[in-house]
């Protein structure tokens, strides 16, 4: 062993000891690391003082309420599970909103996904006029949910609406939409169909940016229109379908003015200030998960109730987020 | 896709966040019961109100300027047109902007709002005051505006619910009264029905729960329904009137050709506040409504004769024709409220001067809810009117009990009607058993 290998920290055994030189570097480092993690901190502040204001706290105190007896007037107090209880076993809303929820989530986002890509398809393909049926097809969308509901509660009228009047002239049945459980949802399908602008522009842009050669190649290949899509469209946008989809789900889960505005004006109980209206008519079809969070935290004052049912729609859009990202990482690395 | 991953799984939490942070920003706001503000020192006073219509808002602005001459000190803010739901989150958060005085028209709140100290007692005031609004009050509304025990509100003007009728068709079918007992009614109405293919041409009266004024606690008024037990538990099912009045609603029903048929019907009916009203239209003979429908009526300039008379009540109960359902707009003062003195001054004001009731039920046509107002030369000698008044003093009059959990039972109990009323639930006994289920579930959670 040489003075130099004793020197710099080596011992007799052969381990290195942190020498005063080696120290000294570490003592730097370690600073140099502070001042780097102070400095991200730093350009972190603002999402964190978000972060922390409107989701961490929230989130806590969410889970924190969903414990107690609270009204919001006076001090909560701790009543264990009985929230939980109540929800999960003895609430009349909550099991009918999440089935509702199920079903829009399946149906209504599988349908609008369908019908936006399907339209966009459509108008990419279309040479003269696809200026007009674009906006015809995206003007809709700009209607506000109200009237945009409305006018669909109007148009879909049992006695007057002129829908059913075509199909008694056709001599079709004629559904009592908004009306009846069983067409509730179909009918709130039909308008999110029709509002299915935003949906459409996206799969359009994403349908124009598939490269034409690859078309090309296909149709040397042979390929009919029905492979040029399979092998061909749907690869190259399949990002945009799985962002619709996500972005659907989460939508739907948060659905709130349209199937309210519906079942308000289908009851018949619209205006009277004095009238007190709970969502959901006819029979429960058109509850969804946030109407029974503001009709039990709002309405009923039972903040604790309230953010059991808001602690499950967490749950439940974290599951079904988790599971589509997971599905989506699998097909683009089957992709790649 | 490393971007769009992250982006949406922030548009996730993002999205699953806001339903609860909607929750969490509504946990905020304290209750100050103490009053300490010197209600002779100047201030500016807020004021909540639900009316819209522009007579309405007209008639209550004329009060305001009223109680402002005779209270220099106090200016009013008042902000009309409030929804309950509106309401409730302004006595929950407080703040600068929140309102010191409340009306509602839910009467069916009072519980709610007593019993989680929204609004704040009012006993203190009152007997400060040296009224007893016992004495003061139509007893059905000093009842209806309290909640065990603690009075939270008092009555501002009060609805009573009778029937008003066509009386050009009631001509024409050659009806001379209108029907006093139930199977008398029902009667009525198959005369003046008239159908018109698989729908009518006109409908003598529209039963259906929903829409309108057909609710249970209209309808269970006449048949005395009492809702709640002694000991404070649901009782439809023990309680026959409540078996009457869904057997007979629903025989009616049936009777003028089942539910599909009627609310085909309802669905293209105008809507109640609207001039296309099935009553204004024609389209229904008998309405069951409040005394505001004859204000409403005339505004609307008809072109057919109308008249008004108390519910017909079951045959049984002949002997208490002419009671009704009550309600009517309450009176608070916000718990969070800093100026409660002062708002009393107001909330006296509006709901015990003479002159301001009176004049206040003759703009906006609704019934008076004190005694002395009743008794005044000066309220309205209208007959329509006055038929609805009168419907108001019976003392067989009720209102539905207030409960901690606001007008959830009631709500429940209107479900129940509706699965009823469409045969969804033929075993009516089972149904109302799972309804007291139902309600003794809610308001043990509630409570």
């Amino acid at each position: 062993m040489t003075t130099a290998q004793v020197s710099s920290g080596q011992t007799p055994s052969g381990r290195l000891s942190p020498g005063p030189r080696a120290k000294r570097t570490g003592g730097a480092r370690r600073a140099e690391r502070t001042r780097r993690a102070l400095r991200t901190l730093g350009f972190l502040s603002p999402w964190l003082v978000g972060f922390s204001v409107f989701f961490a706290y929230p989130l806590i105190s969410t889970v924190y309420f969903s414990f107690m007896k609270y009204d919001g007037f006076t001090a909560p107090t701790w009543v264990g599970l009985r929230n939980w209880v109540y929800v999960l076993q003895d609430s009349p809303f909550f099991w009918p909103s999440l089935r509702n929820m199920l079903w829009l989530v399946l149906v209504m986002v599988t349908c609008r996904v369908v019908f936006g890509l399907g339209i966009g398809l459509l108008i990419t393909k279309v040479k003269a006029g696809a200026g007009l049926f674009r906006t015809l097809f995206y003007l809709p969308y700009l209607a506000p949910p109200v009237a945009a509901t409305m006018a669909f509660v109007f148009l879909l009228n049992p006695g007057t609406g002129p829908v059913n009047t075509i199909l008694g002239a056709l001599g079709l049945p004629e559904p009592d939409w908004f009306s009846s459980a069983s067409w509730s949802k179909p009918s709130l399908t039909l308008l999110a169909l029709w509002c299915i602008g935003d949906l459409m522009v996206i799969f359009m842009a994403s349908l124009l940016d598939v490269p034409k050669e690859q078309y090309e190649a296909a149709e040397l290949d042979g390929a009919g229109p029905w492979q040029r899509f399979r092998y061909v469209t749907l690869p190259n946008i399949s990002p945009i379908v799985l962002f619709a989809v996500i972005t659907g789900v989460i939508a739907t889960m948060q659905y709130y003015t349209e199937p309210l505005v519906a079942a308000k004006v289908a009851s018949g109980v619209i205006g009277g200030s004095g009238q007190t209206f709970e969502p959901g008519y006819p029979d429960k079809s058109t509850l969804t998960v946030p109407h029974v969070i503001y009709n039990l935290g709002f309405q009923r004052f039972d903040t604790g109730a309230a953010c059991v049912v808001a602690i499950v729609l967490f749950v439940l859009a974290m599951i079904f987020t988790g599971f589509l990202m997971r599905r989506r990482s699998g097909f683009m690395a089957a992709e790649d | 896709m490393p971007g769009t991953r992250r982006k949406t799984t922030a548009v996730a939490l993002a999205a699953a966040a806001s339903s609860i942070a909607l929750l969490a920003t509504a946990c905020t706001g304290s209750n100050d019961a103490g009053a300490t503000d010197d209600p002779k020192a100047k201030t500016t006073l807020t004021f909540w109100h639900g009316w819209s219509a522009p007579s309405e808002v007209e008639a209550i602005a004329e009060n305001i300027k009223s109680f402002e001459a005779k209270h220099p000190n106090i200016t009013v803010n008042v902000v009309k047109g409030i929804t309950d739901d509106k309401l409730n989150q302004a006595l929950r958060t407080g703040g600068s902007n929140a309102p010191d005085v409340v009306s509602s028209f839910t009467t069916d709140n009072v519980g709610r709002f007593c019993a989680s100290k929204a609004l704040a007692d009012l006993k203190p005031f009152l007997d400060a005051s040296g009224i007893d609004p016992e004495k003061t009050f139509l007893p059905q509304m000093a009842k209806y505006t309290q909640h065990d025990g603690t009075r939270c509100t008092v009555p501002l003007l009060g609805d009573a619910y009778g029937l008003y009728y066509n009386k050009d068709a009631f001509e024409e079918a050659g009806i001379t009264a209108p029907p006093k007992t139930l199977s008398e009614f029902d009667a009525v109405v198959k005369k003046l029905t008239k159908t018109k293919g698989d729908g009518f041409e006109r409908l003598g009266f529209m039963p259906l729960f929903v829409g309108y004024e057909t609710t249970v606690e209209h309808y269970g008024a006449g048949f005395g329904v009492t809702y709640l037990g002694p000991d404070g538990k649901s009782n439809t099912a023990q309680d026959p009137a409540v078996k009457a009045l869904f057997t007979w609603q629903k025989k009616l029903v049936d009777e003028l050709g089942g539910f599909q048929k009627l609310n085909k019907f309802r669905t293209a009916l105008g809507d109640e506040w609207g001039p296309k009203h099935p009553f204004h239209t024609g389209q229904v003979a008998m309405q069951l409504d409040g005394e505001w429908r004859g204000k409403m009526a005339s505004d609307a300039k008809l072109p057919f004769e109308i008249g008004a008379a108390p519910f017909p009540v079951p045959d049984a109960q002949a002997a208490d024709y002419g009671k009704g359902y009550l309600s009517g707009t309450i009176l608070g003062i916000a718990g969070t409220s800093e100026k409660k003195n002062a708002a009393w001054e107001l909330v006296k004001y509006l709901s015990t001067d003479t002159d301001a009731v009176v004049s206040f039920a003759n703009a906006i046509h609704n019934v008076p809810s004190t005694v002395e107002a009743l008794n005044s030369p000066k309220l309205s000698d209208d007959p329509l009117y006055r038929t609805f008044v009168d419907i108001a003093q019976h003392p067989k009059s009720t209102h539905a009990p207030s409960s901690v959990n606001g007008g959830a039972f009631l709500l429940t109990l209107q479900d129940s009607g509706l699965a009823h009323e469409k045969g969804a639930e033929k075993d009516l006994d089972a149904l109302l058993r799972k309804n007291d289920e139902q309600v003794d579930k809610d308001n043990e959670q509630a409570g």
